[in-house]
């Protein structure tokens, strides 16, 4: 039953797209849309959720189209649930902003049919149970999101986004049916069941391991394949960018999961040690690039790649742990893996959300012309402001418990017998450590520089707060950050059925602790209660204010701000997100980004203006698609020779070409 | 199945292959035409050596329309072409006769070499017919791109079809339909080539298909 009504909302997706795209024509379907896609949403949402708590059966269908042979499964077991849940809540949410938010758009036809098609093709990944129906929707969501990344195609920048989108986007999908590929085996059973049951050799499943890495970490944004994320996330529209920031990536790592956790079963325990080494660059890198950026939207993105890096620690932990038959600590970075997926989603979308209500009120990315807009847009601050301190992995929120689990796993890794592991997973841990912290320091600095201190431009000083619905979404989101954060062990419980399915093991049950206290092993090692945290800040944070105000002045006094000792009145004297970003800059940007500040300073009595700029080099860049591409190009252009050849010349690479296989076939047997 | 029909049935295959080698060999295009109608009776006649072999009759229609078609239809419409475009009576090889002759040898190596380790799919008959259609198949195709004028490429062409006809008649149940619609398809090519042999001469002058390429402009210019 509930796999029927979500195939059935599936359709309905699919039929308010095309309603979109005939209707549009006549009249602006701005609120049908979204308010259909709220709906429609919802109701699969509320579906997905049901079967979760209810811990539902595995259910499977098999429709009659597709593959001929084959026909089209769809599954819904545990993990899918869960994803499902990810994946509607952002977009119920999303279609909740975008009913105020989609008001401000040029072209609404741009972005209206492809937005209901876009959730549909997310939620079909998660429910196909073979790969030629995994594949076609995976193809379809990239499609569908890159037709909402080029939406605004007057940009160079955009187009030149979308494209580079589209190539990975591409190349990814290549990995992917190279790796099923490699699983169906001879047979070409494609069918998720068979391939779940046959015997892989270990060479086949590790290759297939890469490439599933590839194909399923490039549309996550593993570092070094994240470089279409920053550029792609920021062009769509905001509430789109919420989706494809939040939500996409996640189904990235649905398909990691899927694939290594269930498809191909128990694979070597090093394969655990590749995934955690990637995650751990990956959140150190996503978070330096992050450090980088004043442009707001973009920032999120590279955020984005952080995040997505955590996640991927906790799963190759999992890896590690499950291959040992370790399984509590298996159990235990699973829970935190998938813990962190869904509060990445939640905060993630708040905070593009708030970037798009800063962009409606100001048309503004570029932090360094933003500022004091929390005097103007109070409501978007303090939920923009709760957003910031979740992905910061502040107590009592939501980004703390799921970060903390996974260190609880770490914590965990004496156990394991290889003393590769050993020794490498603390240093992953102590890089995790330190995005964290630098997440931390790059939140202050966005929050700090948009929302605090003196508008720095005329259009953060008219900034107005934004319509009611975008409000909605945020504290909706901002309400669930809290939540997830307070009373963890509901989350945990309900994640028990999907980890108990994929690693064999469970965390205690969370809902028997008393004083809502989540335990990941046992009460003697190490336990977190986000309700005593919570309850002592605010009991302490309204002691201190009143004692402040009981025992201090009153007298309101006037004074400069941060004059330096030179009372200048322009709003350029303040703190800039560039000078804040400076230190972490100059500490790890020299290695990493062979930063560069360039000063240019006039002589004493000359009258030009100075100069000071930052010249940064992006390495994956530099040396990764910079010469790959150059290398394409090279040889396409020597190849672009055969377009111009003689038949007799075609005939004879003809006879070449069989003559070279009949050789090979000769001499291989 | 008794020696003789090995022994019969190597010789025609054979016959063949070495009519194959004297189509390469030829430099005139009457004799190239005149051998093609040679080997075309060689395969009709193993043909229908392998009906009375294999007991199929419907084999003896496979080897009928190879030879009315292959042995006197097409031999006769080529004459034909030559002597009313007037063609010049050479044919102008690319490479010469003995590296052509050479490559050839290796050729029929590489065919042996591929088609001998095959034991289970059939009976030996099967094999070395299978390793001489091979040698002839290949030996086509060296024919098509070693000649320069478009007649000899259509006789390449038909040779390769030849070669394929002999590995398809060993197979055991070969059906009828199959044969009849190769017979069919070869026709239209036939026709197919003598239109666009007409067309080149009456704008070029000429059969020699490098002048196709010069007129295509897509030969650099070096």
């Amino acid at each position: 039953m509930p796999l029927v009504v979500a195939l059935l909302c599936i359709a309905a997706f699919f039929a308010v797209a095309v309603l979109a795209a005939a209707l549009g024509q006549r009249r602006d379907p701005t609120t049908t849309v979204y308010a259909a896609s709220l709906a429609i949403s919802t109701v699969l949402l509320l579906t997905a959720l049901a079967h979760l708590i209810a811990g539902g059966p595995t259910l499977s269908v098999r429709m009659p189209f597709g593959l001929p042979v084959l026909g089209a499964h769809f599954r819904l077991d545990a993990l899918s649930a869960f994803f499902l849940i990810v994946i509607d809540l952002g977009g119920a949410v999303a279609s909740l902003y975008a009913l105020g938010y989609g008001r401000h758009e040029d072209a609404p036809m741009r972005v209206l049919p492809y937005y209901p098609a876009f959730l549909a093709a997310m939620n079909l990944v998660v429910l196909a149970d073979d790969a030629f129906a995994f594949l076609l929707s995976w193809e379809f969501m990239s499609l569908s999101s890159w037709a909402i990344v080029i939406s605004h195609h007057r940009e160079p920048a955009n187009v030149r986004a979308a494209y580079i989108y589209l190539l990975m986007a591409c190349f990814g999908t290549l990995s992917l049916l190279l790796a099923f590929g490699l699983l169906a085996g001879a047979n070409g059973s494609f069918a998720f069941a068979s391939i779940r049951g046959a015997e892989h050799t270990a060479w086949a499943s590790g290759l297939a391991i890469i490439l599933v890495l590839i194909g399923a970490g490039s549309k996550a944004g593993l570092v070094p394949l994240h470089v279409w994320l920053p550029l792609a996330h920021p062009a769509a529209p905001s509430h789109a960018s919420a989706l494809l920031s939040g939500v996409m990536t996640k189904v990235g790592v649905y398909a990691f999961i899927r694939i290594v956790f269930d498809l191909i079963g128990s694979p070597s325990p090093w394969f655990g040690l590749v995934v955690l080494a990637i995650g751990g660059i990956t959140a150190f890198l996503g978070v330096l690039y992050a450090l980088m950026q004043h442009d707001l939207k973009r920032l999120l993105a590279y955020h984005t790649v952080e995040n997505i890096g955590i996640i991927f620690i906790g799963l190759g932990l999992a890896l590690a742990f499950r291959a040992n038959g370790i399984y509590f600590a298996a159990a235990l970075a699973f829970t935190g893996a998938l813990f962190h997926v869904f509060n990445h989603s939640v905060f993630k979308s708040l905070l593009f959300f708030g970037a798009g209500a800063v962009l409606t009120a100001t048309h503004e990315r570029d932090m360094e012309r933003l500022g004091g807009l929390i005097h103007r847009m109070p409501k978007t601050a303090i939920a923009f402001l709760i957003g910031c301190m979740a992905i910061s992995a502040l107590p009592p929120l939501n980004g703390f418990v799921s970060e903390w689990l996974t260190f609880q796993a770490i914590l965990a890794s004496p156990q394991l017998p290889q003393w590769g592991l050993k020794l490498t997973i603390p240093a992953v841990g102590a890089l995790l450590a330190l995005s964290a912290a630098l997440a931390a320091a790059c939140f202050v600095k966005a929050f700090g520089t948009t929302f605090l201190g003196r508008p720095r431009t005329p259009a953060a000083a008219n900034a107005v707060e934004v319509d009611r619905f975008s409000l909605a979404a945020m504290f909706i989101l901002a309400g669930l950050c809290v939540f997830a954060g307070i009373l963890p062990g509901i989350v945990i419980d309900g994640l028990a059925p999907a980890v108990a399915q994929l690693v064999g093991g469970v965390m205690p049950k969370q809902s028997a602790m008393a004083w809502l206290t989540i335990v990941p092993v046992e009460q003697s090692r190490s336990s977190y209660n986000g309700l005593i945290i919570f309850v002592f800040m605010v009991s302490s944070g309204t002691l201190t204010a009143l004692a402040i105000h009981r025992f201090a002045t009153r007298a309101t006094r006037r004074s400069d701000i941060w004059d330096c000792g030179f009372p200048l009145d322009a709003p350029q004297t303040q703190y800039t997100p560039s000078s804040f970003a400076q230190p972490i800059r100059r500490v790890f940007g020299t290695v990493v980004f062979r930063v560069h500040e360039v000063l240019d300073m006039p002589q004493p009595g000359d009258t030009r203006a100075g100069h000071f700029g930052v010249r940064v080099i992006d390495p994956v860049w530099r040396f990764g698609y910079g010469p790959l591409a150059r290398g394409i190009g090279w040889l396409a252009k020597h190849f672009d020779r055969l377009q111009f050849l003689t038949i007799r010349s075609y005939l004879t690479l003809v006879f070449c070409a069989l003559i070279l296989l009949l050789v090979v076939v000769a001499a291989w047997r | 199945m008794g020696t003789l029909a090995f022994d019969l049935a190597h010789l025609l295959a054979g016959g063949m292959l070495v009519l194959s080698f004297l189509l390469l060999y030829q430099d005139r295009i009457t004799a190239v035409i005149n051998v093609f109608a040679w080997q075309a009776i060689a395969l009709s006649l193993s043909v229908a050596w392998q009906s009375i072999v294999q007991e199929a009759p419907h084999l003896v229609a496979t080897a009928v329309i190879a030879l009315v078609v292959k042995g006197f239809l097409i031999p006769f419409a080529l004459h034909r072409i030559v002597r009313r475009l007037d063609i010049h009576r050479e044919v102008e090889q690319v490479i010469g006769g003995g590296p052509t002759m050479l490559t050839g040898l290796a050729l029929v190596a590489l065919a042996i070499l591929l088609v001998q380790p095959v034991r289970e799919a059939g009976g030996t008959l099967t094999r070395e017919d299978l390793a001489f259609a091979l040698a002839i198949i290949l030996l086509g195709l060296l024919m098509m791109i070693t000649r320069r004028n478009a007649v000899t490429q259509i006789i390449g062409f038909m040779s390769i079809e030849n070669g394929l006809i002999l590995a398809a008649s060993g197979a055991k149940g070969m059906p009828l339909v199959v044969e009849v619609s190769v017979a069919f398809s070869v026709l239209i090519a036939l026709i197919v080539f003598g239109v666009f042999v007409f067309r080149i001469r009456e704008r070029f002058d000429t059969v020699d298909v490098s002048a196709l390429d010069r007129f295509r402009g897509e030969r650099r210019e070096r």
